[in-house]
């Protein structure tokens, strides 16, 4: 369970406020138009950016103050989530040992792991050699091996196509949330919270509203969504 | 860990410094003033730079042009080899330039067979050439990204509304890039020292880093060599101060395989004849250099094969102490300028400054070897900070949020994120730092007694003794031994690295 507690943070002249209880165990939608917050609302749960007041908690204990990589937090960027120097296996293994140091034992949970996500065999490539599914594929690998519970996912599959882009939804549903983890999606894209999440948290100018349940708030949607998703809905 | 290393560093740097300037400092402030001289080769020292800068920023300028413009085979291996100068070792190109301009040479040859008077390389104009011959490739690589900055569309608009393009887009690139260029050349002449001992000299043509030379060497008279030692500081220190308001091109520009788009009017006889002249004025010299070399190389004496022993192993130890220096300096963006200080002093100075202290405790011939190695790591200091600086920035704006959400920490973050991706450029700068020292004909000269000669200082005591054979021998083995440094370093920080 991830609560932030009246947080308040504070980038570029950009204020952002949420006070919110996010359920553990499920995917959370945050949605909202671009520059509304919903970024720099992820940065601070990561610990990229700290919060200027209000406190963030991970199962009720405090993690406002730790950095980045001492947090339960996995996060996977909108590019740039693999190492184009390291293999894919030794990329899915960062997310067990940054040192790279594996253990017989670990390196079969790397197997395992790219096994899930339909990577067998692809281990030894760069992501050089991958496509952007593969790809994708393999930060979701790194992220399901690492013991970190909460996953912040901020916009990863927005290069990919519409089709990819629901099966990579599916997957991180499947996978991620099969191993009991807790996600995070930033979208502009009301499909992708319908699809997958639970929950959804509306983020608008500057302010986190919710969570609401998602299908429910789509199918009577507040003045505020309406305006964000179109007349012509 | 990101953070001490580089302070250990920086300060390592700065005592080096600034122990020989105030050891200069100490010795030359109470001494008395210039002779007329001394004034004599101020004068000399500026103008022949001044010279030597305008013709070649001049010749740069239509070369660069005629370069961005035609596209022929073995234009990328022109544009490669417009980066040798750089790298080659000044006493192997001042042996080239004497084969083709000196006396006896293919030029004055030709001259004396349709009955014109021949040219005299030493002096004034010599010393020019040999520093236009070093300049002019750099200045013009520099141009030459200055125009393949200028975006595409930018040509196409100027042709479609079919205004002059020189005047719209090339005039004002180049008065941007211009003044920058000038500076960096005004500043390598001003400090150049082995093309000034070789093709100067005399009391009209001796530059203020080689009146430092002959005080210590021949007049064995320390006070003057630190009165003009900071002499040539307040040179080199205002010249530095004036290239620092100015903008100064940044590296050695990857990516100059491309060239400008062109529609309609095209001269491309005169860019052809312009390429033409450019490419005969870099090869002749090297090709002379091979030609004669090929011939000396059976006959090389013993020395010289010591020589090469001692050499390689000053570039070895050289180009790993730039890393070790440059590197921690590099990781942390605090402290990046004290790196750069170096570009500030001569190699005479410092090595004035160092034998001032090392003389009333040892025989500074003792200390050759590793001052010549510690001196020229500092002097290719600045290089690498500016290579391997932006590109650590660049790999943490990439990657550093990716690297802290894993846990990569200090040596962790060093060992799986930094130095993989660094590869290139720790190569390039080893490569670097390795062929300058291989070719340094400078500091060594103040310290060399008779045994502890590195190659180019057997080679320059070679051609001083008319022991030309042997000379060009020694002046073919320089030239591969400085190619083949670099070409390794760089080539294994290339191989295998992913994009």
């Amino acid at each position: 369970m991830l609560t932030l507690e009246k947080v308040r943070v504070s980038q570029d002249g950009f204020d952002m406020a949420a006070d919110l209880v996010l359920g553990a165990g499920q995917i959370t939608a945050l949605i909202g138009p671009s520059g509304a917050g919903k970024s720099t609302l992820l940065a601070a749960v990561a610990g990229f950016v700290q919060v200027a007041s209000g406190r963030v908690l991970w199962d009720g204990s405090d993690i406002t103050d730790l950095p980045p990589g001492n947090r339960p937090v996995s996060i996977l960027f909108q590019d740039n989530n693999l190492f184009p120097h390291l293999t894919v296996s030794q990329n899915v293994g960062l997310g067990l040992r940054p040192s790279l140091r594996l253990s017989t034992d670990e390196k079969g949970r790397v197997e395992a792991a790219l096994g899930r996500v339909g990577l067998a065999g692809f281990g030894g490539r760069k992501p050089g050699q991958l496509s952007g599914g593969q790809a994708s594929r393999a930060a979701l690998a790194r992220v399901l091996v690492a013991n970190r519970p909460l996953v912040l996912l901020d916009e990863p599959f927005a290069a990919l196509g519409p089709g990819l882009r629901e099966e990579m939804l599916d997957l991180v549903r499947d996978i991620l949330i099969g191993a009991g983890k807790t996600v995070i999606l930033v979208t502009h894209d009301p499909g992708d919270a319908r699809r997958v999440a639970a929950e959804t948290v509306l983020i608008w100018e500057g302010r986190a509203e919710g969570p609401y349940q998602t299908g429910p708030l789509f199918d009577d949607p507040p003045e505020a969504l309406k305006t964000y998703l179109g007349q012509g809905r | 860990m990101r953070g001490w290393p580089g302070a250990v560093a920086a300060a390592a740097v700065a005592v080096l410094l600034f122990g020989p300037l105030l050891a200069v400092m100490a010795r030359g402030g109470s001494m008395p003033g210039l002779t007329s001289a001394d004034w004599a080769a101020v004068r000399f020292t500026v103008s022949q730079a001044l010279v030597s800068a305008v013709f070649s920023l001049g010749l740069a300028v239509p070369v660069a042009r005629a370069l961005a413009r035609q596209r022929f085979k073995g234009r990328g291996l022109l544009v490669t080899l417009l980066g040798a100068p750089f790298i080659l070792p000044v006493i192997v190109a001042v042996f080239g330039l004497l084969a083709v301009f000196g006396r006896g040479g293919v030029v004055n040859n030709l001259l004396a067979a349709v009955g014109l008077p021949t040219l005299s390389i030493y002096g004034f104009w010599g010393v020019v050439l040999g520093h236009v011959f070093f300049n002019m490739p750099l200045a013009t690589r520099f141009l030459l990204q200055g125009w393949l900055a200028i975006p595409a569309e930018r040509f196409r608009l100027a042709e479609s509304l079919r205004l002059p393009v020189f005047r719209v887009l090339e005039w004002p690139m180049l008065r941007s890039v211009g003044p920058g260029v000038f500076m960096v050349v005004f500043a390598l002449c001003l400090t150049s020292f082995a093309v000034a001992l070789t093709l100067g000299g005399g009391p009209g043509a001796t530059t203020v880093e080689l009146a430092i030379y002959q005080a210590m060497r021949f007049d064995f008279d320390l006070g003057k060599a630190a009165v003009l030692s900071l002499v040539q500081v307040g040179l080199t220190g205002m010249a530095a101060a004036a290239a620092g308001v100015l903008t100064v091109p940044e590296g050695f520009g990857a990516g100059l395989d491309r060239t400008v788009p062109r529609w309609g009017r095209s001269s491309r006889g005169l860019d052809v004849i312009v390429i033409a002249l450019a490419a005969l004025f870099l090869i002749l010299p090297l090709g002379a250099v091979v030609v004669r070399g090929l011939s000396g190389l059976t006959g090389l004496p013993a020395s010289v094969g010591w020589a090469a022993l001692r050499s390689l192993m000053v570039a070895l130890l050289a180009a790993g102490l730039t890393v070790a220096l440059a590197l921690p300096m590099a990781l942390r963006s605090r402290g990046r300028w004290i790196g750069l200080l170096p570009l500030a002093l001569s190699p005479l100075v410092l090595g004035t400054g160092v034998f001032l202290i090392a003389q009333p405790l040892v025989n500074p011939t003792r200390l050759a070897l590793p001052v010549t190695v510690v001196l020229n790591a500092l002097l290719c200091l600045p290089f690498a900070i500016r290579v391997l600086g932006p590109a650590v920035d660049g790999i943490e704006a990439g990657y550093g949020r990716l690297a802290t959400s894993v846990g990569l920490t200090g040596w962790g973050r060093l060992r799986v994120l930094l130095l993989p991706r660094l590869r290139r450029q720790i190569g390039f700068v080893a490569g670097l730092a390795a062929a300058l020292s291989m070719g340094d004909l400078g500091v060594i000269t103040l310290f060399a007694g008779q045994d502890h000669a590195t190659l180019p200082l057997v080679m320059y005591r070679l051609m001083g003794s008319y022991r030309t054979e042997a000379a060009s021998g020694a002046a073919l083995l320089l030239l591969a031994l400085s190619l083949a440094l670099f070409w390794v370093f760089d080539r294994g920080g290339r191989v295998d690295v992913d994009a």
